[in-house]
């Protein structure tokens, strides 16, 4: 018979307690975390998401073209941003993100409708990001009807017969069958080199202070940008590793393409991979152990993950949800991973998501030489 | 009483003492030589120092000085963990640093070495300040830490090399292989360091930190949990480095490297209590010792230790050594038990011995904020 002695049950228990309140990162963290995640998370995301910056090709204008547009409007999905002038500004300002969707307005528009002609009008969408498009998309159809409707009256009610007077094409550019993992493995890679370069750079900084070997590091005459570049190149290569690994499984496994510039690519990854390794020198700077080296690096990802538009739609966050997300390092890997592979952008494209990086990267940097000490201090 | 002291009755560190019999005259030299010098010099750079003290305090580097430290303070929190504590180590000296754990002992030397920097006071290592220019005094200073820091999961060569890149030494291969050489490790170069035990360790640490050939070497206990052998070992390199004319400044808790020093000084609660010339501390303690032999020791040295008066019964081999500040009184305490016919007693000069028990035996731990040691 096993009995179970409730003094030394208790005695663990109390023992558990102690030590809990003694470790007050990790108290910290089970505690207020949660709470802040939940109310950012919980806050913050939307998977349908409205105000979509919009422009428009406005080859005609009349009465109709402004109902249609002014429903749109109304129906919170669409926000225009303006006009744009002809098919290669449209397609670039698709390309580098400045707009989801692109209207076109087909010359002689209003008076194809009077001729009974049926026009077409064109909506092309971003389909890159599917779950982002897919709501606005999906209510056109009620839109053009209620436009149709209002319109109607009078002159032209002749032509609202049977047949609706004219329609809408939607043209889902860069990811013609709106398929997620097109979408969500090059977002992948944001995610996984945040992931582990973070950590592992955390981690073995820290494991020198756990372990004691700083102490004879640092009475050595190295100096810290000396340490910090030494034990952050070999990282560097691991995370090189794991791009070759990745664009090949990406192709092989998941079959998504590969169409813009391999020098952009290069730019691009090797900018956010030294971006992680400087976020994971800051955190050793923060973290007393290995333990909460790792704590403090999963933590930076699940706004990487949940903020930056990997797995819920940028656009569908609000304002202030938008501005976090725009702090944080993977939310502009991502989107030149997804110009680059999904929409064939090169290095000009690229050029805003890699200023916002670079900007990212100073701020941590500084913050990372700042607190990192030459001495035991 | 601790079994430290009975550690110096086996006669082996006797010699050692022996061999001294120079050093009294030479230190007390080099001691009046940095009162002359520190008075005459006032410091033109620390003008600007709000806690400056007044021109009459020991003051200005002088060459004959490895490390000179004034009003050195460092505050961890609001604990206070050395306090204001002044320290000069003659150049080619082994300075020996007692002080119970706790006391700031590698605070002090962390401080030294440029590792943590004080909240107030000043001072130079190797002619550099410790404030200013830490990135010169590590290029000659060897810092060998408490716990042992090389990489565990690197090879004994490995962390060798490591080590001889850092300081960007010439013929570096060489220098590897003769320190290998002389460690006697050759032959177990690529075993992990990690594997090696405390005693080989401790060696390897040693000669990680001579690589470089320092001028001052930083040894903050470096004999903890080492056997004995191994102790008489790495002290025999120790008097070879320091007749070599390199300085040495060791922090220990035992007495028989304690009696190896040239210099001892004694800090309690971050505060120096007392430092001098080795032979010079048990008259500055103002100890008298009486030497006790005979039959019956075990219930003599009981019935002592509750005499009012005594202060100190260590037993040293087959003799007691019966030690007070208070002479007459112990004077009076030998007289009565030889009308008595109790032991065979002759009074004997304090030495080191009795000191350095007198020291260890007052002072507590100072990890509490209790009474303080009493050794003061």
């Amino acid at each position: 018979m096993i009995s179970i002695s409730p003094a030394r049950f208790f005695a663990v228990l109390i023992k558990e307690f102690i030590q809990m309140k003694r470790d007050r990162i990790t108290f910290g963290m089970m505690i207020g975390l949660p709470i802040a995640q939940l109310l950012l998370f919980g806050y913050a995301i939307n998977s349908d998401p409205r105000y979509l910056p919009t422009l428009v090709e406005l080859n005609d204008n009349g009465p109709v073209v402004r109902s249609v547009l002014a429903g749109m409007e109304t129906s919170t999905y669409f926000d225009f941003k303006g006009i744009v002038t002809g098919v290669e500004a449209g397609d670039r300002a698709l390309r580098d993100g400045t707009a989801n969707f692109i209207i076109v307005i087909p010359p002689d528009f209003e008076k194809d409708i009077v001729r009974g002609r049926h026009p077409d009008i064109l909506l092309s969408a971003d389909a890159s990001d599917p779950t982002a498009v897919g709501g606005a998309v999906g209510a056109m159809n009620g839109i053009i009807n209620s436009a149709i409707k209002q319109v109607l009256s009078g002159p032209l009610q002749a032509s609202a017969g049977s047949a609706p007077p004219f329609s809408v094409t939607v043209h889902r550019q860069f990811n013609p069958e709106a398929r997620s993992s097109t979408n969500i493995v090059p977002g992948l890679l944001a995610i996984i080199l945040s992931m582990t370069m973070t950590l592992i750079t955390a981690v073995a900084i820290v494991r020198e202070s756990e372990r004691g070997t700083m102490e004879t590091l640092i009475s050595t005459p190295v100096r810290p940008t000396e340490v910090m570049l030494g034990k952050i190149l070999p990282y560097v290569l691991v995370g090189y590793v794991q791009i070759i690994v990745f664009l090949f499984f990406a192709r092989v496994l998941f079959d998504v393409p590969f169409d813009g510039s391999v020098q952009a690519f290069v730019v691009g990854f090797n900018l956010f991979i030294i971006v992680n390794l400087a976020l994971g020198f800051l955190i050793s700077t923060l973290a007393r152990n290995q333990m909460q080296a790792m704590q403090l690096s999963v933590f930076t990802i699940l706004p990487s993950i949940l903020l930056s538009g990997f797995m819920f739609p940028f656009a569908a966050m609000p304002g202030w949800a938008q501005t976090i997300g725009a702090a944080i390092p993977a939310t502009h890997f991502l989107r030149i991973v997804r110009k680059i592979m999904l929409k064939g952008a090169d290095l000009g494209d690229i050029a805003v998501d890699m200023t916002s990086l670079s900007l990212i990267m100073a701020v941590i940097a500084a913050l990372a030489l700042l607190r990192y000490r030459q001495t035991l201090d | 009483m601790s079994d430290e002291p009975r550690s110096g009755s086996d006669g082996e560190d006797l010699p050692a003492q022996a061999k001294r019999p120079a050093q009294p005259e030479a230190t007390a030299a080099a001691a009046s030589e940095i009162e002359k010098t520190s008075e005459a010099a006032a410091a033109p750079d620390d003008a600007g120092t709000p806690d400056r003290p007044s021109a009459s305090e020991p003051d200005a580097p002088a060459p004959t000085l490895a490390i000179w430290v004034r009003g050195l303070t460092k505050k961890f929190g609001d604990k206070t963990v050395v306090d204001g504590l002044d320290m000069q180590v003659p150049r080619g000296a082994i300075y020996g640093f007692l002080g119970p754990n706790g006391s700031g002992k590698t605070t002090t030397i962390r401080m030294m070495c440029g590792l943590l920097t004080p909240n107030g006071g000043q001072g130079e290592c190797l002619g550099f300040d410790i404030l200013k220019e830490a990135q010169k005094i590590k290029e000659q200073v060897g810092y060998m830490t408490q716990k042992f820091s090389l990489y565990e999961d690197l090879t004994i060569r490995e962390n060798l090399d490591f080590m001889a890149r850092m300081y960007r030494l010439r013929n570096r291969k060489a220098r590897v292989d003769r320190a290998l050489e002389e460690l006697g490790l050759a032959d177990r170069q690529s075993q992990l360091a990690g594997k090696l035990s405390g005693g080989w360790k401790q060696r390897l640490a040693l000669a990680a930190c001579l690589l470089h050939e320092p001028k001052l070497l930083l040894l903050d206990e470096p004999t903890a949990g080492v056997d004995p052998k191994a102790r008489r070992d790495f002290w025999d390199e120790i008097r070879r480095l320091s007749k070599q004319g390199v300085t040495v400044l060791v922090s220990t808790h035992y007495m028989d490297e304690a009696v190896q020093c040239d210099y001892i000084a004694y800090i309690a609660y971050g505060k120096m209590l007392i430092s001098g010339p080795s032979a010079a501390i048990p008259d500055m303690i103002g100890l008298h010792t009486w030497r006790v032999d005979g039959p019956n020791l075990q219930a003599l040295e009981t019935e002592l230790r509750g005499t009012e008066g005594i202060e100190q019964v260590a037993r040293f081999g087959a003799v007691l050594h019966v030690s007070s500040t208070n002479e007459a009184r112990l004077r009076q305490v030998a007289e009565d038990h030889m009308a008595k016919s109790v032991g065979h007693w002759t009074e004997k000069k304090a030495e080191l011995e009795e000191a350095f028990i007198y020291l260890m035996t007052g002072a507590t731990d100072n990890f509490s904020n209790g009474v303080k040691g009493v050794a003061a």
